[in-house]
């Protein structure tokens, strides 16, 4: 049931912390990568689409719209977006995907750029929303005022009542630092690729509790680029196209971290329902996974959600070790956001990708033929199922 | 320095009800649901007869975390957030910080009552154990 659209190349800068080079450095970068993945110049990009657009009041987290894009590379363009609110970070190609379906476009160079590591100084968090505003409005009014600032913060106490249901411990978390760290070592452009022992991560200092530093992912100077084709325009490109066989969106519960029925679900459980609802494959089918990981617990959240597990299962399935290196459904293979630097979902999406291509290098999946993505966490949720044509 | 909400139509009851020590909750008069974060028009029956009501300010932890890190210059840390059930108002939680209570000892099903930190024009609910 494959749409008719596809990823035809993506493209990473080089990444680190406290790098000092502008966003649009980055973005260059990774644009012109993405364009030599994909054998295109950019003559051929009509469409360019972003998340959330350019955010002032939030330091380092999107300092570069679409506008200024544009008109730093040159590009004429016949369609053009920018999503702060949607499906998540993935909104920007679940959007590129529904113009290039529609003719609005056929190449689509979707981007997301950070310089979250640069801003961060003593006085000033890139991730706290808001900061720098005289009054608060919107559904975080209700959680920052009351110093529940970070997202650090929600993610901590949706843990800790999955723990409290579940039985799980910091030791099955740590499971997924410590398996995504071994990915980040096979991955040349991970951030972090020192070993990271179990001992390790629970010796490290308490964030907020039940989460610690190495639950939480690695602010980094960057950028990512998605070409979404139209599936017509993808057969000129110069790799086997990557078409979206379905894509989910759904959000059932209000926008807010703390009034979720359920809070051992989140918008994960919404958007990979809606997904399966529109394909006849199944989680049986897909060889290699990116699951957003801006806190490890997103990742059990992700795997129930996606129904690789039950409910209340997946603290098993990561202990059977289903999801680290030489797993059956091998997570955030090059590392993730927990390891590799957080590009707000474009990482995990750009891995599977390159996995789907066979160019994994030593940590490639053999024979990765379909992946699956999910980004955000929380109430925001976006899903995607690609596979190689 | 504590960043403070802007004052709206649907969110002043809730924000300054502390003024006189009462928690206050948005409610749909026609179908009864709480509100909240409080609106103006009901997201079950669109009626727009919504009212804030005192509720009694006691609740059950519904999950909570405990912060080590301080995000803003001055933060004094650690401190326990809570995620409170509201007794009389099903479906609605309001998180807020727990005051007078080691941070360490909180645990979900506990009890809990309401106090209020004046900042301005703002009364912030506050948690602490409620025997
Ligand atoms: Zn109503």
């Amino acid at each position: 049931m494959t749409l008719n659209a596809a990823i035809t190349g993506v493209g990473m800068s080089d990444i680190g912390r406290k790098t000092g080079r502008p966003a649009m450095i980055h973005l260059a970068e990774a644009a012109r990568r993405a364009l030599e993945c994909a054998g295109l110049t950019k003559n051929d990009i009509d469409g360019i689409s972003t998340y959330p657009g350019k955010a002032d009041n939030s330091p380092g987290m999107s300092p570069l719209g679409t506008g200024e894009v544009r008109n730093a590379l040159g590009l004429k363009t016949r369609w053009h977006s920018a999503v702060p609110d949607g499906p998540s970070q993935m909104a920007p190609i679940q959007v590129a995907a529904m113009a290039v379906a529609t003719g609005q476009a056929r190449h689509v160079l979707c981007f997301r750029a950070l310089t979250e590591s640069s801003s961060q100084t003593a006085s000033q968090r890139a991730s706290i929303p808001g900061a720098g505003r005289a009054r608060l409005g919107g559904w975080y009014s209700y959680l920052v005022p009351a110093n529940a600032m970070s997202a650090s913060n929600w993610a901590g106490w949706m843990a800790q009542r999955y723990f409290h249901e579940f039985g799980m411990t910091r030791e099955h978390l740590g499971l997924v630092a410590t398996g995504q760290r071994a990915f980040a070592q096979a991955n040349p452009a991970a951030v972090m690729r020192t070993p990271l022992t179990m001992e390790d991560y629970l010796g490290a200092r308490m964030i907020s509790s039940p989460l610690g530093l190495f639950d939480c992912d690695v602010p980094i100077d960057g950028a990512c680029v998605v070409i979404v084709s139209a599936a017509d325009a993808a057969k000129d490109c110069a790799k086997a196209p990557l078409t979206i066989e379905a894509m989910g969106a759904a959000l059932g519960s209000q926008e807010t971290w703390d009034q979720r029925a359920d809070l051992t679900t989140m918008g994960a459980h919404d958007s990979a329902a809606d997904m399966w609802a529109r394909t006849d494959l199944k989680p049986a089918d897909v060889d290699v996974l990116g699951l957003y990981d801006g806190f490890s617990i997103f990742v059990p959240y992700w795997l129930e959600a996606m129904g690789f597990c039950g409910h209340g299962e997946a603290k098993d399935f990561i202990a059977e070790g289903h999801i680290g290196p030489g797993g059956r459904f091998p997570v955030n293979t090059g590392g993730g956001q927990l390891s590799g630097g957080r590009l707000h979902g474009f990482g995990l999406l750009h891995e599977v990708c390159t996995q789907l291509w066979g160019q994994a290098g030593g940590r490639q999946v053999d024979g990765a033929s379909v992946g699956a993505c999910g980004m955000g966490g929380g109430f925001i949720a976006g899903s995607m199922l690609i596979r190689r044509a | 320095m504590r960043p403070l909400p802007e004052l709206t139509p649907e969110n002043t009851a809730f924000w300054t009800g502390g003024a006189e020590g009462r928690l206050m909750i948005a409610f749909c008069d026609d179908c009864a649901r709480a509100i909240h974060p409080p609106q103006l028009v009901c997201p079950e029956c669109w009626s727009e007869k919504v009212e804030s009501r005192a509720v009694p300010g006691t609740g059950t932890v519904y999950t909570y975390t405990v912060n080590h890190q301080p995000w803003a210059p001055g933060m004094a840390v650690p401190f326990a957030l809570a995620v409170v059930d509201l007794d009389g108002a099903p479906g609605a939680r309001v998180t807020a910080e727990v005051v007078n209570a080691d941070p360490e000892s909180i645990a979900i099903g506990q009890k809990m009552k309401v106090g209020f930190l004046n900042i301005d024009d703002v009364w912030f609910p506050q948690w602490e154990p409620a025997q």
